[in-house]
């Protein structure tokens, strides 16, 4: 299954709806250039819904990396919603599950950005 | 019984899906649980993503072979590339502090915590990197079971 990502707007937080797999090629690629084109247009706060993303790659999870370095840099937060627990057990294993401000629940990830 | 199916692949992205879910198929062939399949089938691609990216740096006159092998005791899988040979010593850890923000570097670490034994070894040209997974009891009931 090829990854799609779709924005949408939420009381001044983009909330990206992902689905699929983040792994090298077209679905790393879509994050790097989903998140590039939010940060170009000034949206510095960015959730990520990974509800859908059924399945991550080492280099799905150096392009999360790479993306909440790049929000971090230009002053912005980026977090994470909705984990399926395959991402989950990547994230502990790699270290990176303290990094991420990980939600389980939209709205208050959303109230959660400043 | 062993069985033994080999496949000489191009150095593309097509050819690490079809490594993968071709690991996942004789995992699952094997008896292994849906989360092994799931950890063997990850450590086949990113043993293969390294082979294209890595060993031989996405040349097409470069192929790499991966060989799926399975006995009553493990899963065996060898994934060989064609490229300049890999330096053990130099591959970085990606959990040391100075490492842990980067974007890459961890492939290799995952192929290890997902798979029972992981061996390396330079062939020249190329690198030949071997994965064992063994057969829990439960898989081999499994696959006593469909046989």
């Amino acid at each position: 299954m090829t990854m799609k990502s779709i924005n949408r707007q939420v009381n001044g937080v983009t909330v990206v709806d992902m689905s699929g797999r983040i792994t090298l090629g077209e679905g790393s690629v879509i994050l790097r250039e989903t998140v590039k084109d939010l940060l170009a247009k000034g949206h510095k706060k960015i959730l990520l819904n990974l509800g859908d993303v059924s399945y991550i790659d080492s280099s799905g999870i150096g392009e999360l990396v790479s993306a909440y370095t790049s929000v971090r840099n230009q002053g912005g937060e980026l977090k994470l919603l909705k984990l399926t627990k395959k991402v989950h057990d990547l994230l502990q294993i790699t270290k990176l599950y303290t990094v991420f401000d990980i939600k389980d629940d939209e709205a208050s990830a959303v109230q959660a950005f400043k | 019984m062993t069985n033994r199916v080999s496949y000489t692949l191009d150095s593309t992205l097509d050819s690490v899906n079809h490594a993968e879910s071709k690991a996942q198929e004789i995992a699952a062939k094997a008896g292994f649980s849906e989360d092994d399949q799931y950890n063997i089938a990850m450590a086949v691609r990113e043993a293969a993503v390294n082979a294209v990216l890595h060993g031989n740096e996405r040349d097409p006159s470069k192929k790499f072979f991966v060989v799926y092998e399975t006995t009553m005791e493990a899963l065996i899988i060898t994934i060989t590339d064609q490229g300049q040979g890999l330096d053990q010593g130099s591959i970085p850890d990606p959990l040391a502090p100075e490492n842990l923000m980067k974007g890459s570097g961890r492939g290799i670490f995952l192929i290890r915590a997902f798979m029972d034994e992981v061996r390396f070894r330079n062939v020249a040209p190329g690198t030949e990197i071997t994965l064992i997974k063994h057969v829990s009891r439960t898989a081999a009931n499994a696959k006593e079971e469909t046989q």
